[in-house]
């Protein structure tokens, strides 16, 4: 049952995810990557991290993709904007020869790499719960926890810095 | 309670290895293919999540929570990475009424 659950995410996250470089339309291709978040969240409770599960939906799902979305229906992009180039198709050829290079050489490193397996007497299925992470996080990770606040601080000046209108711009 | 979860037990840690892999390599590919900044951003993110599942998968194994606080900071500076660079694509449409990233070959030799 839960195996092929997982055969059945793994495909949806790769479905997906291809249709988020194929797809001409980008609201589609947004689309696309909420449904490669959402079947991503699926593996990580199959995995028993609830904590980064739930951050996952709220964070990516949530967040990151209304941003995407308001830019895209803000700039009026909902049609394909690429133009056919004479360079496209030796471009489009080029980067996916590449990059099925890449993948080549690494699945035959993978496949013969030692990563181990679980430890049936130490093992603790509880580590990917709230309680425990939090734990972690007001303990050990305390600097860089209340370091990522700073960091969102200047992300957000940096944000509303860029998206100012100036004077001297042409507005639209 | 501590019971090990089933997918762990049925599923070597190897075909996560796999799955990210080919996940991370579609990120690539859509960077190198696709012409749209929106798009290349979005391919970005496929990629940081490709990391994210890998870096969850391993701190599951090794019954590990240093990982999972990783995914979290990930994320984090995924969040922040997006706001920045999605005022930056709105600044270059503003200037430039396109985001074909081909245009903007100013600093090309």
């Amino acid at each position: 049952m839960t195996g092929s659950l997982f055969y059945f995410l793994t495909f949806l996250t790769l479905f997906a995810a291809l249709g988020v470089v194929f797809s001409k339309n980008p609201v589609y291709s947004v689309l696309f990557l909420i449904l490669t978040f959402f079947s991503l969240s699926g593996h990580y409770i199959l995995l028993n991290a609830q904590f980064v599960a739930a951050v996952n939906i709220i964070v990516y799902a949530g967040a990151i993709m209304v941003l995407f979305l308001f830019v895209i229906m803000f700039l009026n992009l909902n049609m394909d904007t690429e133009q056919a180039q004479k360079k496209s198709v030796l471009t489009k050829v080029a980067g996916a020869i590449s990059g099925g290079l890449l993948l080549v050489i690494m699945i035959a490193v993978l496949k013969d790499a030692e990563v181990g397996s679980y430890d049936p007497e130490n093992f603790d299925s509880q580590i990917g719960l709230v309680e425990n992470l939090g734990h972690l996080l007001f303990t050990k990770y305390l600097l860089p926890f209340e370091l990522a606040s700073v960091l969102f601080l200047v992300a957000m000046v940096g944000a509303v810095m860029l998206g100012k209108k100036e004077t001297q711009q042409r507005h639209f | 309670m501590n019971e090990i979860p089933e997918v762990i037990r049925t599923i070597p840690l190897q075909y996560y290895l796999f799955f990210s892999s080919t996940l991370f390599v579609i990120g690539i590919i859509g960077v190198l293919t696709r012409r749209n900044a929106i798009i290349i951003f979005m391919c970005i993110e496929l990629m940081l999540n490709a990391v994210n599942l890998l870096l969850t998968a391993f701190s599951a194994y090794r019954s590990d929570a240093n990982g999972q606080v990783f995914v979290f900071f990930i994320m984090a500076v995924a969040a922040a990475e997006v706001c920045v660079g999605l005022a930056i694509i709105v600044m270059i449409y503003r200037n430039l009424r396109s985001t074909d990233i081909n245009i903007l070959s100013n600093l090309k030799w």
